[in-house]
């Protein structure tokens, strides 16, 4: 290791080490009422992401990789990453969990809608990408 | 076959390489470090500590620091996703046996790793909850999302200082080379996984399989549209395109709402004809009706409602200064201000207007918007607006103003 990585490693982990000591402290602060409530959210992020949303990730990419033909598996790929992600991120919109019926200001678009219309457009997208790779693989 | 539990060297995938983890981990560390720092910003707007104070201007501060938080964790929904999905192999990665020295520091390792990993998942997901008013958990969100906000940027740090020198040498290496598994992967654990991601790392090129760069451009569409469709809500001429925009923008007065009469349980007392301000300093108090408020010289300002949410809008507020009602009970003018609100208890029932808001000309206690009476879902009678300032601090329903001495 160079001069600079040493440096680097040292500035980089004494900040860090000082942010996540502080971060404990007011986790701490938070009160024994709240610790169970918060560790159950941040134990159930890596949960839900290792052992359910990954392995089906993981899953789909095998049988990906062993059904689709292989002009159209970098288009499905992108589309899974753009789409599947964008989704996950909209849940909260498709659900209106938060909608509130003395505030109609809030959550008042046409989410279901928008989704289901761009996930039409990300499968057309797919199909003419695929058809289109196709033609050049021959 | 029995199934057992999969191994690192399973996962043969060539896109799971140094270089796309190196890449997507830059823009991660960029997203995480814009939203801790307008996180703390907004934090520190609400909860001032006493080294700090918070500026007046420019009054669209808030609503761009704001904008930035939102927009930068949800920009990196995508990003922590393709990251983690890179790397998901390590998790399957044995301790060394027996134990010693190197299975110790790779265990403190991997923990470290579970922190991070952890806390920034918490810190999207609750975040991007509460922009849409969801909440199915048991604990205060303010301080939460503050608290383990300093455990995300920790873990951050702590993880770049561990990983520096892999990263050193992943970032300027060129994508569309075959990886050298020795060279740029981290050492395998059990020895037997290199042979695997030699025989794998040269088929991106491949045809019909995504290369390196292809998922890299891929995952930066997926962090650019997420926040296309998230945008509306704080950068105005986006509204239409944002799919998945909180808010049209539309409400009453054309201004959207955050927390309506209704859930406040203000709709009776808000419409009250007999309804007074309590002015009160020290032993003086001073009561004025609407009317009385209405005969006080008026003054007209443009300042944006801009919410910790990262919603904001521009509007046009008349109404009276605060200035000039800590001037008429005859009390200093660099005070603090306590604000109360119809409203009887929660985070949005009072205020505080430090003294270089209270001083400030275009702090108004607003009695209009957009040349019309409040309309009650903006505070009618009488509501707080202050240039720049958090949006849950700008009180509405407004029934008393006390100069703290």
């Amino acid at each position: 290791m160079t001069r600079g990585v040493l440096l680097g490693r040292a500035g980089f982990g004494a900040l860090g080490v000082g942010a996540l000591a502080y971060g404990a402290w007011l986790v701490w602060g938070l009160g024994s009422t709240q610790w169970l409530a918060v560790g159950k959210w941040l134990a159930g992020g890596v949960i839900a992401h290792d052992l359910l949303f990954a392995p089906v990730v993981v899953l789909v990419g095998v049988i990906a990789a062993r059904r689709l033909p292989s002009y159209a598996r970098a288009p499905v790929a992108i589309a899974v990453v753009v789409w599947g992600s964008i989704t996950l991120f909209a849940i909260p919109f498709l659900g209106r969990f938060g909608a509130n019926a003395t505030n109609p200001t809030l959550l008042d678009r046409p989410y279901r809608l928008s989704w289901l219309i761009g996930l039409v457009v990300v499968a057309a997208a797919v199909v003419v990408a695929s058809l289109l790779r196709r033609r050049r693989e021959r | 076959m029995t199934p057992r539990r999969p191994r690192e060297e399973d996962f043969t995938s060539p896109l799971r390489d140094n270089r796309v983890t190196s890449r997507v981990g830059l823009w991660l560390g960029i997203a995480f470090l814009v939203a801790f720092l307008t996180g703390v910003f907004s934090h520190y707007g609400q909860d001032t500590p006493g080294w700090f104070t918070y500026p007046t201007g420019p009054v669209s501060i808030y609503r761009v620091t704001q904008g930035l938080h939102v927009l930068a964790g949800t920009a990196a929904i995508p990003l922590l996703l393709v990251k983690l999905w890179s790397v998901y192999p390590k998790l399957f990665s044995r301790l060394p046996w027996p134990p010693s020295r190197e299975a110790a520091i790779q265990a403190v390792e991997r923990l470290s790793i579970g922190v991070l990993v952890a806390s920034a998942v918490f810190q999207l997901v609750t975040g991007l909850q509460n922009t849409t008013h969801w909440y199915p958990w048991g604990f205060s969100f303010r301080s939460t999302h503050y608290a383990v906000a300093w455990v995300a940027i920790g873990s951050i740090l702590v993880h770049v200082a561990v990983k520096l020198p892999i990263i050193r040498q992943a970032l300027p290496q060129p994508l569309d080379e075959p990886a050298e598994p020795v060279a740029t992967r981290e050492p395998s654990m059990s020895g037997s996984g290199s042979g695997a991601h030699s025989m794998a790392a040269p088929s991106t090129s491949a045809p019909g399989v995504l290369s390196r760069r292809g998922l890299l451009r891929a995952t930066y569409a997926a962090a650019g549209l997420a926040v296309l469709a998230a945008a509306g809500q704080s950068v105005s001429w986006l509204r239409e395109v944002s799919i998945f925009g909180v808010r049209s923008g539309e409400g009453p007065q054309g201004v959207p709402v955050n927390r309506s009469a209704e859930e406040a349980g203000v709709v009776d007392s808000a419409m009250d004809p007999a309804w007074q301000l309590t002015l009160a300093y020290g032993s003086t108090t001073m009561k004025l009706s609407l009317a009385d408020l209405e005969a006080m010289p008026q003054r007209t300002r443009s300042l944006p409602i801009s919410c910790v949410e990262g919603w904001s809008a521009g509007a046009t507020w008349t109404g009276v200064p605060v200035a000039d009602l800590v001037a008429r009970l005859g009390a200093p003018a660099e005070s603090d201000v306590f604000v109360t609100s119809l409203e009887s208890s929660g985070a949005f029932s009072t205020s505080t207007l430090p003294p270089q808001f209270s001083s400030h000309p275009d702090t108004l206690l607003a009695l209009q918007l957009h040349g019309e009476a409040l309309d009650i879902q903006h505070g009618y009678p009488a509501r707080i607006i202050a240039p720049a300032r958090p949006g849950v601090l700008q009180t509405k329903w407004v029934t008393g103003l006390e100069v703290l001495s």
